[in-house]
């Protein structure tokens, strides 16, 4: 995670938004992945989401585990705090950190052999929490760091680089956190900007926990061509649910449709994702019809992508566990310490 | 035929099957004479399993306060014909036997006392319930006892009406089970006992509770608002404790809200994750464990202790290795925790020797770890965690202000050119730190456990890392200051002998330098409260040509860790250790030294 800073010269009359910044204010230090690194292009879609949401990145954290994906946090947000933790535990930093102050936005940056293998346990566990971050797969199916074994989100029978065959079906991670109880599950691509960049911004406004699983191809290890994780392959294959456009709370819907041909899902924010239909008959908010594309696609050899499933009604962990409005971590020596005067009655228990 | 005689000094011991309902009848007769004034140490000898085998609950009775395990049974309430061989053998020679005799028995022991009550018989008659028949055998030889000993009957009904208060029903036959056995008793038993229990006051400023408890209480105390713990035994009772306390102490008048979360996680690796991400957002938060726990979160406590994030664990030790005897007390976790992770890595241990202690350095720990920007662990044992002890009462003094170390705020970030995560301002080791989300366009940072450098920067630049690994050590000398001093038996050293002992061993060991007073060896003693090792050790172990080191483990590990700190020769160091999973004794301790100094080497057990 070699660290360049960037210059801070730009054009004077870059746009700005609610806040007076410009795009070149969300983002982080130069990338040091390699060139065409689909993470790169995951990064610049969260910098367009922040900066179009207007979001302060002072009030962001960003957590992250070992691996390529895992050194993505420091290419966005500069002024956040961020949280590059040990393989697969970014999960149980995240559940810590959100309950000590849950006014803070938590993005989780992730990969597939961060979440699907070493953090498997983790991940489940957050999702069925109902934690509220918005947690990023970064999925390339592959272990880039350590050059090019296969991850558990790689397909039955796919090549790798040197030809060998993998031998283990993939976990498919948004089905899962379907089960789970995760509240917003989506999956893209991160050559796909027009669909990332208002579902990253849905997941940032959705309350509970937001999957983002985004194939984000491996330029160096597995992108060749008996690869179904290659920029190819997807491009060939990506079967998108629907054109989402993600309308802030307090503007208008303006784009029409035809009635039948669009659905709205509303955020507890008042925010709106609204989603052109394109290729299934499909709600988004039903659990067993998301699970059924799901599996329906795969069995068809495609890369179904967009909004899976939401539930914007569903409560968060601080919620069900019941956790006073102001952060734990701003409650004073006053609140918290019962004093002198309650120990009487406690020692007197006690003889 | 011979009488054991004594007025309140005496050992008890109940056997009993597990899951039968005994442990609280047998923790309500251990109440009862702590309320007749008379310390009490309750030790509950259970298995690792719910229900059918066999379990003990032996209580010490003694007024001068000697709340260490003591060899040999004065009393023995057998309950459980599984383990009559084991209980009959232990018993002492004119001691008194307790059973059921419903079902008669001859014990093959012509120097024991037998007092047969058919208490299955007796409830049996009593009650219609087969529940109830079981369950108030219980009680029935509580009232025996209540009767035999010459106790204050209304003391146990008191206890019952307390214990059922909210559940008025049972009383009624509660009271009548001790009833039951007392009547028994006092017709048929009259003169047969003379172990007494007289009313004294010598529990006056002490309460009865156990160091999970305390623990449990302290952390609330200490400000802790974050818990995230994964069920072990022995540590459970101390997450639980935090929980009921926080549930009484910690609402938000007028939303009902928790001023708390608490959360058991799916192991012990997310466990201290959470734990770490907690402090790391500024809330005081702790986990929980024993010591297979410990060897989970290894790697975790290695990032907090590299990337400086405060955390507060508690591992109530038990017997090991790997699964090893989960239900029994040991102190063998202290290199595992001194030098837990991979790396360099060294943590502070404060090591409490009874529940009042366990109170204090609980709100110490939290101090200490937000002081020091690192992993504090506190080391209790299973005796200490999970038994009840005779303890001061405790205490908080209202002007204590908490600790919160090297914190900045938005003003301070305000008035500062340029903020560096690791910059040893202070020239003591420890860095400033901030929390996120307190400033605009100053203070934020990478926290990470890649090496780095002041600004928190990833480097590969070998100067750089070892620059920090220096400075980290620095903070260890600082912290050596800070942590708790030892605890010595006289003001000044008179003995060219000295005893180092720690943690719960400390209740044998005052019996033990009481013993060897009397045999006129004069012996000082060091309790070590807390590691890293401040200068007072190095000056008691200077002082000193011979030292015994007290332990409750196999291998002399703070032996070890004094050997490895301050460069000591081993030769002056000699150890006594005791691992056989139950709590160390003072006569086992007396008869090490006695024989070590008559040229009996002492160093195995």
């Amino acid at each position: 995670m070699t660290y360049i800073t960037k210059p801070i010269n730009h054009h004077p009359r870059l746009e700005t938004n609610k806040l007076g910044l410009t795009r070149r204010d969300y983002e982080g230090a130069v990338s040091t992945l390699c060139a065409g690194c689909g993470h790169d292009s995951i990064s610049a879609a969260i910098v367009e989401a922040c900066f179009q949401l207007s979001i302060e990145a002072y009030r962001v954290a960003k957590l992250s585990g070992i691996g390529c994906s895992s050194k993505a946090p420091a290419y966005f947000l500069n002024q956040s705090h961020g949280f590059n933790s040990v393989h697969g535990r970014m999960p149980s930093i995240a559940t810590g950190a959100a309950m000590a102050n849950h006014e803070l936005l938590y993005l989780g940056v992730s990969g597939d052999g961060d979440s699907a293998s070493i953090g498997i346990g983790q991940f489940i566990h957050c999702a069925r929490r109902q934690l509220n971050m918005t947690y990023f797969v970064e999925n390339n199916g592959t272990y880039g760091l350590t050059k090019g074994q296969f991850s558990a989100t790689n397909d039955l029978e796919s090549k790798s680089k040197y030809g060998d065959e993998n031998l283990f079906p993939a976990i498919d991670l948004p089905s899962m956190a379907i089960q789970l109880g995760a509240s917003f599950v989506a999956r893209s691509f991160s050559g796909d900007r027009d669909q990332l960049v208002p579902l990253i911004k849905a997941a940032m406004c959705h309350k509970g926990f937001s999957l983002l699983d985004i194939i984000s191809p491996c330029v160096t290890f597995n992108n060749h061509n008996t690869s179904t994780k290659s920029y190819d392959y997807i491009r060939e294959h990506n079967e998108a649910l629907s054109k989402p456009d993600f309308v802030p709370l307090g503007k208008e819907i303006t784009t029409s449709y035809e009635p039948g041909e669009s659905s709205e899902v509303s955020l507890h924010d008042g925010s709106t994702l609204s989603l052109t239909k394109l290729a299934l008959d499909y709600d988004p908010t039903d659990k067993i019809i998301a699970i059924k594309n799901i599996q329906e696609s795969q069995r068809d050899g495609k890369v179904l992508t967009g909004l899976l499933y939401a539930d914007p009604s569903a409560k968060d962990l601080k919620e069900i566990l019941n956790i006073t409005d102001q952060p734990l971590n701003t409650l004073t020596q006053e609140q918290l310490c019962p004093g002198k005067s309650a120990l009487k009655d406690i020692n007197d228990n006690l003889k | 035929m011979k009488k054991i005689r004594s007025v309140n000094d005496f050992v008890i011991k109940f056997a009993n099957v597990n899951g039968s309902g005994s442990a609280s009848a047998n923790q309500m007769f251990a109440k009862g004479v702590f309320r007749s004034g008379i310390p009490v140490s309750p030790k509950n000898i259970f298995p690792s399993n719910i229900q059918g085998l066999p379990t003990w609950f032996e209580v010490r009775v003694n007024e001068k306060g000697y709340l260490g395990r003591r060899e040999g049974i004065d009393i023995s309430v057998a309950m459980n014909p599984q383990s009559y061989g084991e209980d009959i053998k232990e018993l002492k020679s004119g001691g008194y036997l307790i059973y059921d005799s419903s079902w008669k028995r001859d014990f093959g022991r012509e120097d024991i006392h037998v007092l047969g009550i058919p208490l299955t018989e007796l409830c049996v008659n009593e009650f219609s319930n087969p529940k109830q028949r079981l369950l108030f055998k219980n009680l029935g030889y509580v009232g025996v006892l209540a009767s035999i000993l010459e106790m204050d009957k209304d003391i146990y009904i008191a206890l019952i009406n307390e214990q059922f208060k909210g559940k008025e029903k049972l009383i009624e036959p509660n009271i009548k089970a001790l009833e039951i056995g007392y009547s028994y008793a006092e017709e048929n038993f009259k003169g047969l006992c003379d172990i007494k229990v007289n009313k004294s006051d010598k529990t006056e400023g002490l309460i009865l509770t156990s160091g999970n408890d305390a623990a449990g209480l302290g952390c609330v105390y200490g400000g802790a608002t974050f818990c995230a713990w994964y069920p072990i035994t022995p540590s459970t009772s101390l997450a639980e404790s935090y929980s009921n306390y926080s549930e009484k102490l910690r609402i938000e008048i007028g939303t009902d809200k928790n001023k708390f979360a608490f959360i058991q996680a799916e192991d012990e690796l997310a466990a201290i994750g959470m734990t770490i991400g907690a402090n790391w957002n500024g809330a005081r938060g702790f986990t929980a464990t024993s010591g297979p726990g410990i060897s989970l979160m290894s790697e975790f406590i290695g990032l907090a202790y590299f990337a400086e994030v405060p955390s507060v664990i508690f591992d109530v030790q038990r017997g090991g290795p790997s699964t090893g005897m989960p239900t029994r007390t040991q102190q063998s976790d202290l290199l595992a925790c001194a030098y837990a992770s991979h790396g360099d890595t060294k943590h502070v241990l404060l090591i409490p020797s009874d529940p009042k202690e366990c109170f204090d350095f609980s709100i110490e720990a939290f101090d200490l770890a937000d002081r020091l920007q690192t992993p504090v662990m506190v080391l209790l044992d299973l005796d200490l965690g999970m038994n009840d002890w005779s303890t001061k009462e405790f205490d908080w003094d209202d002007s204590k202000e908490y600790d919160r170390g090297k914190v900045l705020s938005k003003e301070d970030l305000d008035g500062m050119e340029k903020f560096g995560r690791y910059l040893d301002v202070d020239g003591d080791g420890i860095p400033y730190r901030t929390y996120p989300g307190t400033h605009p366009d100053k203070g934020a940072y990478f926290t990470r456990g890649t090496s780095h450098d002041e600004y928190a920067r990833y480097t590969e630049d070998g100067d750089k890392n070892a620059e920090v690994l220096s400075r980290l050590l620095k903070k260890y000398q600082t912290a050596s200051e800070l942590v708790p001093k030892p605890v010595f038996n006289q003001e000044e050293s008179t003995s060219s002998i000295g005893i180092i002992y720690f943690g719960s061993t400390d209740c044998s060991m005052q019996e033990t330098l009481d013993q060897l007073d009397e045999e006129n060896l004069n012996v000082d003693a060091m309790r070590l409260r807390a590691f890293p090792f401040n200068l007072e050790v190095w000056e008691f172990i200077e002082d000193h040509d011979l030292l015994f080191i007290v332990e409750q483990n196999r291998d002399g590990q703070m032996r070890t860790l004094i050997m490895a700190e301050g460069g000591i020769i081993p030769d002056k160091l000699v150890s006594i250790l005791c691992f056989d999973g139950q709590p160390i004794t003072a006569s086992y301790i007396k008869n090490k030294i006695n024989a070590h100094l008559s040229g009996v080497p002492a160093k195995i057990a």
